[in-house]
């Protein structure tokens, strides 16, 4: 249970920024909702989502939620660990004690998945109050951050790993995180683009958890969540222990 | 010599706290340890001196368990580093050659915060912290931001933290190098009244005067291996002799002089230096006859002991 410590470390960092830190999740909600909602839902009307006739207010609420999941712990674990590991050497100074480097990566993929929580519970509430979450399912949410914040956080501690130099991390970002942002379902249906694009959407993590999102949002509770559930539980399985062993293998010679 | 040294240890049954027996580390192509062996008894404090690229990093990697040895033994305080690192880090301290504090907490906070990795109690953690502030005469910039620092107090700081979990070991990477005196010297008071109150040390420098007069005895790297072993004074001695005249802009006749006397001495173009047991009459001689200015006489140092061995060439 050590790698609490390293996880209290951030916390207390965070800490002494918290007002800062704040401020994203409970802007970016406003500015997304009034430019697409407000903006472009006269244009737009509604969308037909499993069946039933939502809003598109309703129908890109959820995605803000699971974008925000996603962008806390990826750039977390990316930007922010790498600037420690790197130009800080803290993990350096800290594999110098009792911590081994596993607790080390575990309290840092930890912090992010808890930066994913904060500003989603932030957002939520934000969210919340133009009455575009069903609740008590949309408390589900929170949890839900935990684990897609793992999971996101370890793939980012996989990049951290691998690159050499800062400047690398825009392949990920440009390549993978930004084509999610736009075609995971987010601000329209997947069923609006071509089938092969289809079928790679599937494959992302994002467009899952925008499911998962919007479907609790909508108050949706029953079977249909689960494979986007395993796609997570299992996401978690394979990225975790691999950010471990390459960031081993980037660290100890 | 060695030899007496070892059953004078053993005799007195002191178990080593370091024994590296064998060491060796390859990367590769490169052998960056080369099988080399030495102990570290409680109490004393060890050097570590080497040419650049000697091998000296590599093996204080493996002491503190970052970086796996290829092949050899090694035990810190009787246990196996690659089965007990935990156990044997709890009790170690290591002060890196960066000042790899964190930017982002203050001084104090440095310290509480790292004293945690350790499990100690926010408590102790508290007092242990504000203890080694006043210890290290950081106390009056405990909520200062690392980055205002000076370079003297960030590697008190650096220092400071080493101690936090009261080590029985204290592993030091170039502790004072690019600090000006004042600091320098504060820092060798607080090693000697560490080192006074039990306390082991293993130092790494290239700081030749740092070396012999904090080492008890030590050791000189190059190209991976151990070239020699021992008492800082006893290898001057032994190498490079009591006495040192240095000549600027020698002349052929001061040359001349030399070799027919036969005297030890190395010839650099344009500096003349000559080894010798006992300097003062020679150093007359040589400077009312050969030179009338540019001729000065020192003691030998672990500096000269050290270029000697390891060569003046540039190395890495």
């Amino acid at each position: 249970m050590r790698f609490l410590r390293v996880w209290e470390r951030n916390l207390i960092v965070y800490r002494q920024n918290w007002k800062i830190s704040f401020v994203p999740p409970l802007l970016e909600p406003f500015f997304y909702l009034v430019a697409f909602g407000v903006g472009l839902s006269a244009l737009v009307g509604n969308v037909s989502y499993q069946g039933s006739e939502i809003s598109y207010m309703i129908f890109i609420a959820p995605a803000l939620l699971a974008i925000n999941i996603m962008n806390n712990a990826f750039f977390e674990n990316t930007y922010a660990s790498f600037v420690r590991m790197y130009y800080q050497k803290t993990f350096d100074a800290m594999m110098a004690t009792p911590l081994t480097l596993e607790e080390i990566i575990t309290g840092e993929i930890v912090w992010g998945a808890t930066k994913s929580v904060i500003a989603t519970s932030i957002m939520l509430g934000v969210i919340s109050l133009f009455g575009l979450i069903r609740y008590p399912e949309g408390l589900l949410i929170i949890p839900l951050a935990v684990i897609g914040g793992i999971a996101f956080g370890s793939i980012g501690m996989i990049f951290t790993a691998i690159v050499a130099n800062i400047e690398l991390f825009n392949l990920p970002v440009f390549l993978f995180i930004t084509p999610m942002f736009l075609f995971s379902g987010t601000f329209f249906p997947i069923e609006n683009l071509p089938a092969w694009a289809q079928h790679i959407a599937i494959l992302l993590p994002l467009t899952h958890m925008v499911n998962l999102t919007r479907s609790l949002s909508l108050g949706i509770v029953d079977m249909s969540l689960l494979p986007g559930f395993c796609y997570f539980v299992i996401s978690c399985i394979v990225f975790f222990p691999l950010a471990i062993h390459k960031m081993h293998r980037r660290l100890i010679k | 010599m060695k030899v007496a040294q070892e059953n004078y240890h053993e005799k007195l049954s002191m178990s080593p706290i370091i024994r590296a027996k064998n060491l060796t580390k390859i990367f590769g192509d490169l052998v960056a340890v080369d099988n080399i062996s030495f102990k570290v008894y409680p109490g004393e404090c060890f050097g570590i001196l080497g040419p650049n690229g000697a091998g000296k990093t590599s093996t204080i990697r493996m002491l503190y368990g970052l970086s796996p040895m290829t092949s050899g033994t090694l035990d810190v305080f009787g246990l196996d580093v690659t089965k007990n690192a935990r156990a044997i880090k709890s009790r170690l301290g290591v002060c890196h050659q960066e000042n790899n504090l964190d930017p982002d907490l203050t001084v104090k906070q440095n310290l509480e915060v790292f004293s945690r990795y350790f499990n100690m109690s926010p408590r102790a953690a508290q007092v242990q912290a504000e203890s080694l502030l006043k210890f290290m005469a950081l106390d009056h910039r405990k909520d200062a931001r690392v980055t205002e620092l000076s370079g003297g107090m960030m590697r008190r700081l650096v220092l400071a933290r080493a101690l936090l979990n009261a080590p029985e070991l204290l592993i030091l990477d170039e502790p004072t190098t690019g600090l000006d005196p004042q600091s320098r010297h504060q820092v060798w008071e607080r090693l000697g009244e560490l080192k006074a109150k039990g306390l082991s040390i293993l130092i790494s420098t290239h700081n030749m005067d740092e070396a012999s007069r904090l080492c008890d005895r030590l050791i000189i790297m190059d190209h991976g291996g151990i070239l020699v072993e021992g008492k800082p004074f006893e290898l001057i001695r032994q190498y490079v002799g009591h006495d040192i005249i240095e000549v600027l802009e020698p002349s052929q006749t001061l040359r001349a002089f030399v070799q027919s006397r036969n005297m030890e001495h190395e010839d650099l173009g344009h500096r003349l230096i000559i080894n010798t047991e006992d300097g003062n009459a020679l150093f007359r001689e040589i400077s009312n006859e050969y030179c009338q200015e540019g001729c000065i006489m020192r003691m030998a140092t672990l500096e000269d002991v050290f270029l000697k061995l390891t060569g003046r060439e540039l190395r890495k």
